[in-house]
């Protein structure tokens, strides 16, 4: 009997293939292509001098300047934390471990205007510590702190996704060598650790920055949105928007989408390298 | 000679390295994710169960968490069907720029949410030409349904495909070829051997961009209109009730959305159990 190779028995059904190759094309270009080329057109037929002034406005500035600011926090913080987090799931035992992994993901089930919301519960005027903080004169909520918070907790789960299944993979026999041949556990997670989970760690950043310069619900909610203050550039985007002021509307938000076509790049070619492992 | 005494010194200091990490692991988790949960869930308790109840069964309340279920619904769906199919072109089939199309498919998590309602105002807006046309036959886009669906289907369209396209590619073929072999038809194969391997992966995806899809508010905000009773979804509904100052409203609201999120987190979870136990079988 004749063995077929199954790459070659779906090619031969030419009509099948053409078909739902053409299908999905449609379907990406419809869906994806279309909106992003139908935006950067009306950028493109809009005066460039106007569009350039409206980028240079001080409150566009401002808002690219916090938005920079919130993902500069963002992923110092979440990269240190995140890695000792992974590093505590994935080489210790101990009880409640198991509670914690849920935890990680939360984060990306809870709606951003939830998120917001619980820490408005959390720091809000009426509650206990909105109440501690306020009285030492420390602003949280419509203001940095409490916008910083939010984008913590809406990229939190990234840096950790990335590295666990790595850190899994890699297993502990070259770091127990390097402890034993007298390595300290610095030396050991610098020289031994790091190098292994590179990759994963630049793609955890990278959704990381690209998702702290996208929020914009959970930030919303907690930031009130005062314009020059704490307005940030997807809300800046927004606000525009609502005005009717287009042409600065739209110069933000291709900025905003050029920026993130960018990381788009940078996670292709880090992908490349971390073989895919991700969104399980 | 010396350093079987420095032995125990070194892990003593190891052992309090370790408490010291896992002390600042717990209490990062704690105070960035469980202390806004605990808020929420006091300041609910703090309203009474009572209010709560009133405020979640109210008519305008329970509207928008039903049209926001039912267009999750059919969002996901879509994206089983085209997800699925997405995947499987991508990795079985050659064509040209599939790079570019692999590389676009990671776009609508790195595109801001505003940005995508944005882009789809611009497309399909009544002052666009496709909105124009449209409007002529009577079809609305934005600021109807089918602008919310369509925004839910740009912001969750990784999801599955994402999930599916690994399983696929270390996906053995001799069980494809065995039942070729044995005279299955191309559809046979498909659902009796493809299909029950993609399952967990497609389910995965699928409640991945479910939980996605209940919870989108930046593109929504945009595209709906907003309009109670037909266009408000219930994260724009808790905005609103935040916005003017209801907030037993937005907390019992907001309690509906995160119990929803949690629940699909365990099914998440039962989900790859289930499939972890097929691998070992």
């Amino acid at each position: 009997m004749k063995r077929t190779n199954p790459v070659k028995f779906w090619a031969q059904r030419l009509s099948l293939r053409h078909v739902l190759t053409g299908m999905v094309l449609l379907w990406v270009l419809l869906l994806i292509l279309f909106p992003l080329g139908g935006m950067f057109q009306k950028v493109l037929a809009a005066e460039p001098v106007s569009c350039l002034k409206s980028l240079l406005a001080p409150s566009a500035r401002l808002s690219f300047k916090l938005t920079f600011w919130l993902t500069l926090g963002a992923v110092i913080l979440n990269t240190f934390f995140g890695l000792v987090i992974a590093l505590i799931l994935v080489r210790q035992n101990f009880r409640g471990k198991l509670l914690l992994e849920g935890l990680i993901d939360l984060p990306f089930a809870v709606s951003p205007v939830v998120t917001g919301f619980m820490f408005i519960t959390l720091f809000g005027n009426n509650s206990i510590m909105g109440h501690f903080f306020d009285e030492k004169g420390i602003r949280i909520i419509y203001a940095f702190p409490g916008m910083m918070l939010v984008t913590l907790f809406v990229t939190f789960p990234f840096v950790i996704r990335e590295i666990v299944p790595v850190l899994k993979e890699y297993g502990v026999e070259q770091e127990e060598s390097a402890y034993v041949l007298g390595a300290s556990s610095w030396q050991t997670f610098r020289k031994v650790t790091l190098p292994s989970i590179k990759w994963g760690l630049l793609y955890g950043i990278t959704l990381t920055i690209a998702r702290s310069i996208g929020e914009f619900g959970a930030v919303l909610v907690v930031s009130g949105a005062i314009i020059n203050k704490t307005q940030t550039a997807t809300l800046y985007v927004h606000q525009q928007f609502t005005d009717f002021n287009y042409t600065g509307a739209f110069a933000a938000a291709s900025v905003l989408a050029l920026i993130s076509f960018v990381f788009i790049m940078m996670i292709q070619f880090s992908q490349k390298k971390v073989k895919g492992g991700t969104w399980e | 000679m010396k350093s079987s005494t420095n032995w125990p010194m070194k892990t003593e200091c190891l052992r309090k390295n370790v408490f010291c990490l896992r002390g600042l692991a717990v209490g990062y988790i704690g105070f960035l994710i469980l202390l806004p949960i605990a808020a929420l869930g006091a300041s609910a308790f703090h309203s009474g169960p009572g209010a709560i109840w009133r405020e979640t069964t109210l008519l305008r309340s329970m509207a928008s968490l039903k049209l926001t279920f039912i267009l999750a619904l059919m969002t996901v769906i879509l994206n089983i069907f085209t997800g699925t199919a997405t995947a499987w072109v991508l990795v079985r089939y050659e064509f040209p720029c599939k790079k570019f199309i692999n590389g676009l498919i990671d776009l609508p998590f790195a595109i801001p949410t505003v940005v995508t309602g944005i882009m789809l105002v611009v497309l399909y807006g009544p002052n666009s030409m496709i909105g124009a046309v449209l409007g002529r036959f009577g079809l609305e886009i934005i600021f109807n349904q089918p602008g919310i669906v369509l925004a839910l289907l740009f912001v969750t369209f990784p999801f599955v495909i994402r999930a599916v396209q690994p399983v696929l590619i270390e996906m053995e073929k001799d069980l494809e070829e065995a039942a070729m072999t044995l005279g299955a038809s191309p559809f046979q194969i498909f659902f009796k051997v493809v299909l029950p391997t993609l399952l967990p992966a497609i389910l995965t995806g699928a409640a991945l961009s479910f939980s996605r899809a209940l919870g989108e508010f930046g593109s929504v905000v945009i595209v709906a209109g907003n309009i109670p009773f037909k266009t408000l979804t219930a994260p724009v509904y808790i905005y609103g009730e935040i916005e003017s100052g209801n907030l037993t409203g937005a907390t019992s609201v907001s309690l509906v959305l995160l119990t929803l999120s949690f629940s699909i987190l365990v099914l998440i979870h039962f989900i790859q159990r289930w499939s972890r136990c097929h691998e070992t079988d």
